[in-house]
């Protein structure tokens, strides 16, 4: 866990990466549950900003 | 080629070509080879996707060119995002989705597993077994609409011999409950094979010295299996579900022709509600809104899903 926090303070790819997949499957599975109106509303949000973050994410050093 | 042949292509070069060619690096040959696959690119994939993000922020609809056209920002996005009837379609989707590569995978696997045994008229069955990846998606429909009827049909004769039902007291593809599993009947049927013979691929990579030394080593057939088997072949099995994974996302000719998203909206996937949005209703700006937020959802899954196949495949 510490290691997580450092990598991400040092802008390292791995943990990063790590963020930008939570957040992209977080985002699909609140576009396509049958539970709540609000988590579909902000799907596409949450899976653009994952998406955009893995992008720029995968240009940093390992 | 040998050293002959070559230097008679060599030679074959125009001389005025081969003047110009002399002077140029090595980088810029290489840059004149690529450039036209660039340009293809460029022009079929990235235009359309740049000309697609900049028509969702607009009311344009393709039928009435003439109309002004306005600029919406963000209310075609926020209409998707807040209907219910959309998200019923998401939701329909996510079902087709994971059943498909659920059953896909297992039914797939199992099969490749059985089939990589030998044994005999094992390519007979291989050839068999492949026969429904080969049809038209729109020949698999028709033909399963047929099965599927409940007078006539064989899928509902075959269920009622084994269940001691009315074949006639349920229909497929007419029931709101029973719809969404026969599109899934039929693609799992239709795509086992081609997670098979991935699946195929990946057994056969296995070379037999793994299997003999964990012989000698007297680790057991299950323990085998766990161990080298499926951490050998889940490299192929992933990619399989990569490209079924993608390919039902998009799904639409094959479920058209079965239920065309019946009864009522039960079985209407998203490139269904999306073809009706933009070439039935003409509202192309609110359908490249809803096609951006399929493709950012698509990309992103893929781009995760790369990663961690990568991962597996460098373990």
């Amino acid at each position: 866990m510490k290691g997580f926090v450092h990598g991400l303070f040092r802008l390292r790819r791995g943990p990063w990466e790590m963020v930008a997949s939570v957040l992209i499957a977080a985002g699909v599975v609140m576009l396509m549950q049958p539970f709540a109106m609000w988590a579909y509303t902000w799907s596409f949000l949450v899976t653009l900003t994952g998406t955009v973050m893995f992008i720029i994410v995968s240009h940093f050093p390992e | 080629m040998s050293q002959l042949s070559m230097d008679s292509v060599a030679r074959a070069t125009p001389p005025r070509l081969s003047r110009r060619i002399r002077g140029l690096s090595d980088r810029t040959i290489a840059w004149l080879f690529i450039a036209p696959t660039i340009f293809l690119l460029l022009a079929v994939n990235i235009f359309p996707l740049i000309w697609t993000i900049r028509l969702s922020f607009t009311n344009f609809a393709a039928n009435r060119p003439n109309a002004e056209v306005q600029w919406v920002g963000l209310r075609n996005y926020q209409r998707i995002l807040t209907d219910p009837d959309t998200w019923a379609t998401m939701q329909a989707t996510a079902h087709f989705l994971i059943w498909t590569i659920l059953l896909q995978v297992l039914i797939g696997f199992t099969l490749a597993w059985l089939i990589n045994r030998k044994f005999r008229g094992n390519d007979l069955w291989t050839t068999i077994i492949v026969l429904p990846m080969m049809l038209s998606p729109a020949v698999v429909g028709n033909f399963w609409t047929l099965l599927y009827q409940p007078q006539i049909g064989l899928f509902n004769s075959i269920v009622a011999f084994l269940t001691g039902a009315d074949p006639t007291s349920f229909s497929m593809i007419g029931d709101v409950d029973l719809a969404p599993w026969a599109i899934i009947i039929v693609d799992t049927w239709m795509w086992t094979p081609f997670v098979m013979l991935i699946c195929l691929a990946g057994l056969r990579s296995i070379p037999e010295s793994i299997y003999e030394a964990a012989e000698c080593d007297r680790a057991s057939k299950w323990r085998q299996f766990w161990t080298i088997t499926v951490p050998m072949v889940l490299p192929f099995l992933m990619l399989a579900v990569l490209f079924r994974g993608i390919e039902n996302f998009k799904m639409f000719d094959l479920v058209v022709q079965l239920t065309g998203g019946g009864p009522g909206n039960t079985t209407t996937l998203t490139s269904i509600e999306l073809k009706r949005e933009a070439f039935e209703k003409w509202r192309t700006g609110y359908s490249s809104a809803y096609a951006v937020i399929l493709f950012v959802t698509v990309f992103g899954l893929a781009s995760i899903y790369v990663k961690a196949l990568n991962r597996v495949k460098d373990r």
